[in-house]
């Protein structure tokens, strides 16, 4: 039963992960393209959960939770920065505007 | 997990916080020099009232976000140890501080939600208007919330409360105290810190919303002011326990009736606190809480994690 | 059988709520579909005991959600869902790159032979966060500050107005 649920787990996480990544290829928009990250940092977090419930609970488990927390926090700070700084100074919102690294 | 001792208090806490907070408000109208029955006659009336459509508006995340905010009173009400007999809280939770911060930022996604689904100018205004309240008050509501824990070494609000035999930690840790009532207010975008549903918006975020929607957001927000000012029982005022003024537990009484004492107390200060100020621009607010109240927060955090240590 | 049957229904959750990020045409529904997939796979996170972790993320995530909304009016031009919402490239290259990316996680997910065991009778929590991963712990704590100091030097106006809350 342990094992079967792991797996139900992980492919929900996998297909979290292949929708964000989705995501974060197709949209234009900066903001959607942070979504599609959030959620492939998503599925990462259900699976470290999953593997961590199956295997007894180790300590270091919650560890790796909590850095992709802060990773995600960290990604978005970042990148709605970035996205400020490449308004102010290029007055763009899509991705494919921004592809030029020359001013 | 079925055990009826367990499940009557959680049946019941939903109705006891909509009295509590129906008697919060009526105390609310006599001291802005109304009448004590306004509160229940404006529920009756908004019961019987419909709701309101605008163009192209989003009905259904304003109805998710409204409904949320008195549930979210509810459960940050649940962790809170009401000195019941039996059992501590209703839910004993050993992160119970973490989940109650928790369920207290879905107000920002109420308040939110509800500026803008009416697809209107000044309802989203005020809606806004939370982002930099919350972004404000939650920095030194965090620390103060958890510089109790820090002394009492745990996250659970029983053992915060239990920790503080013979010395309640308002008094040695002052600032705590008066940031988290600041934040109590805050967090229910109360009193001064109304301005999400300010009368310069001409209502704000509760502007285009009538009947039952409108009784979900006003109703709700006067339950998430009762619930967190519950919190700060014991979290700062020592719980259950009598005042232990000629030493530990020297008055009798049941715990459930010191609760209900210092909620009272707690009570009477916020609304103090509203006769007190008027309500602030978020604009001001943020940079006094950035400047002043963090800094504030962070020593106070400091102190009493340095005569903890020690 | 029932922690299997919330798991499997939770996650259910949270993937059509994935999917519906991208699907809705209303920006603010997409935000909080994307709160609805982070909240859902928090109480995954409950249920597998993870309590601590499972409400700090419907905290954190709530806060992120409510920041995103600040952006999403700024930065998006069809915020309402007055008119559909398309604005992709490359849709068939990158479908076929998640399909991808599925298919190798799931395989991994369902052949593997994952180690499994009884739960430890008791595990301290806090020293599992502080103790041996104090490292860890604080090179986090360097990361967020330096985030931050990023953040705000990239966000700070270089514009002669410089406007704020005088």
């Amino acid at each position: 039963m342990t094992e079967v649920t792991l797996r139900v787990v992980l492919v929900a996480a996998a297909a979290l992960v292949a929708t964000g990544v989705h995501g974060a290829l197709s949209q234009q928009s900066i903001v959607m393209i942070m979504m599609g990250l959030e959620l492939v940092v998503n599925g990462l977090v259900l699976a470290t959960g999953g593997i961590w419930w199956a295997e007894g609970r180790p300590g270091n488990a919650s560890v790796l939770v909590v850095v992709l927390v802060t990773v995600m926090a960290v990604e978005m700070a970042t990148g709605f920065a970035v996205a400020l700084a490449l308004y102010r100074a290029r007055r763009v919102d899509l991705a494919d505007d921004a592809a030029e690294l020359a001013r | 997990m079925a055990d009826p001792a367990t499940l009557l208090p959680l049946l019941l806490l939903a109705p006891a916080l909509v009295v509590v907070a129906g008697l919060a408000a009526a105390a609310g109208a006599v001291t802005t020099g109304g009448r004590p029955g306004t509160p229940a006659v404006e529920t009756l009336r908004l019961l019987t009232k419909q709701r309101r459509r605008t163009p192209a508006d989003d009905p259904l995340l304003a109805r998710i976000g409204l409904t949320v905010l008195p549930v979210a009173a509810v459960l940050a009400l649940a962790v809170v140890p009401l000195g019941l007999p039996g059992t501590g809280a209703p839910v004993d939770l050993d992160v119970g501080l973490v989940w109650f911060n928790a369920m207290e930022v879905l107000a920002w996604f109420a308040v939110w939600t509800a500026g803008w689904g009416p697809n209107a100018a000044t309802a989203l205004v005020g809606g806004y208007r939370v982002l930099p309240l919350g972004l404000a008050y939650e920095l030194p509501h965090m620390l103060a919330i958890t510089t109790p824990a820090i002394a009492a070494g745990s996250l659970d609000p029983a053992t915060v409360a239990d920790a503080q035999h013979g010395l309640w930690y308002a008094v040695w840790m002052p600032v705590a105290f008066l940031l988290y009532l600041v934040s109590t207010a805050a967090m229910a975008f109360w009193g001064p810190f109304a301005a999400p549903l300010g009368r310069d918006l001409a209502g704000g975020a509760a502007a285009e919303h009538a009947g039952l929607d409108r009784l979900l957001l006003r109703a709700g927000r006067w339950m998430l002011l009762v619930a967190a000012a519950a919190m700060a029982v014991p979290l700062f005022l020592g719980g259950g326990a009598p005042p232990p003024i000629t030493g530990p537990d020297p008055f009798g009484g049941p715990p459930w009736l010191w609760v209900g004492i210092k909620l009272l107390v707690v009570l009477a200060l916020l609304l103090g606190l509203r006769r007190l100020m008027p309500v602030l621009r978020m604009e001001r607010f943020a940079t006094l809480a950035w400047t002043v109240l963090i800094p504030l927060a962070v020593a106070q955090a400091l102190v009493v994690t340095v005569v903890v240590l020690l | 059988m029932t922690l299997l049957v919330l798991v499997a229904a939770l996650g259910l959750v949270a993937v059509v709520a994935g999917i519906g990020v991208f699907v809705a045409d209303s920006m603010a529904r997409a935000t909080f579909l994307l709160l609805a997939s982070f909240v859902a796979v928090a109480v995954v996170l409950l249920a597998f005991g993870l309590t601590y972790l499972g409400v700090v993320v419907v905290l954190m995530m709530t806060i992120e959600m409510m920041i995103m909304v600040v952006f999403m009016v700024m930065l998006m031009m069809n915020p309402a869902g007055l008119e559909p919402m398309t604005m992709v490239h490359n849709r068939r290259g990158s479908r076929v790159i998640a399909l991808g990316v599925f298919a190798v996680l799931a395989a991994g997910a369902l052949l593997v032979p994952w180690p499994t065991s009884a739960p430890a009778p008791t595990t301290a929590r806090g020293t599992d966060l502080m103790g041996p991963q104090m490292l860890t712990m604080a090179v986090l704590g360097l990361t967020l500050l330096a985030a931050i100091v990023g953040t705000v030097a990239l966000s700070v106006s270089r514009g002669p107005a410089r406007g704020g809350g005088r």
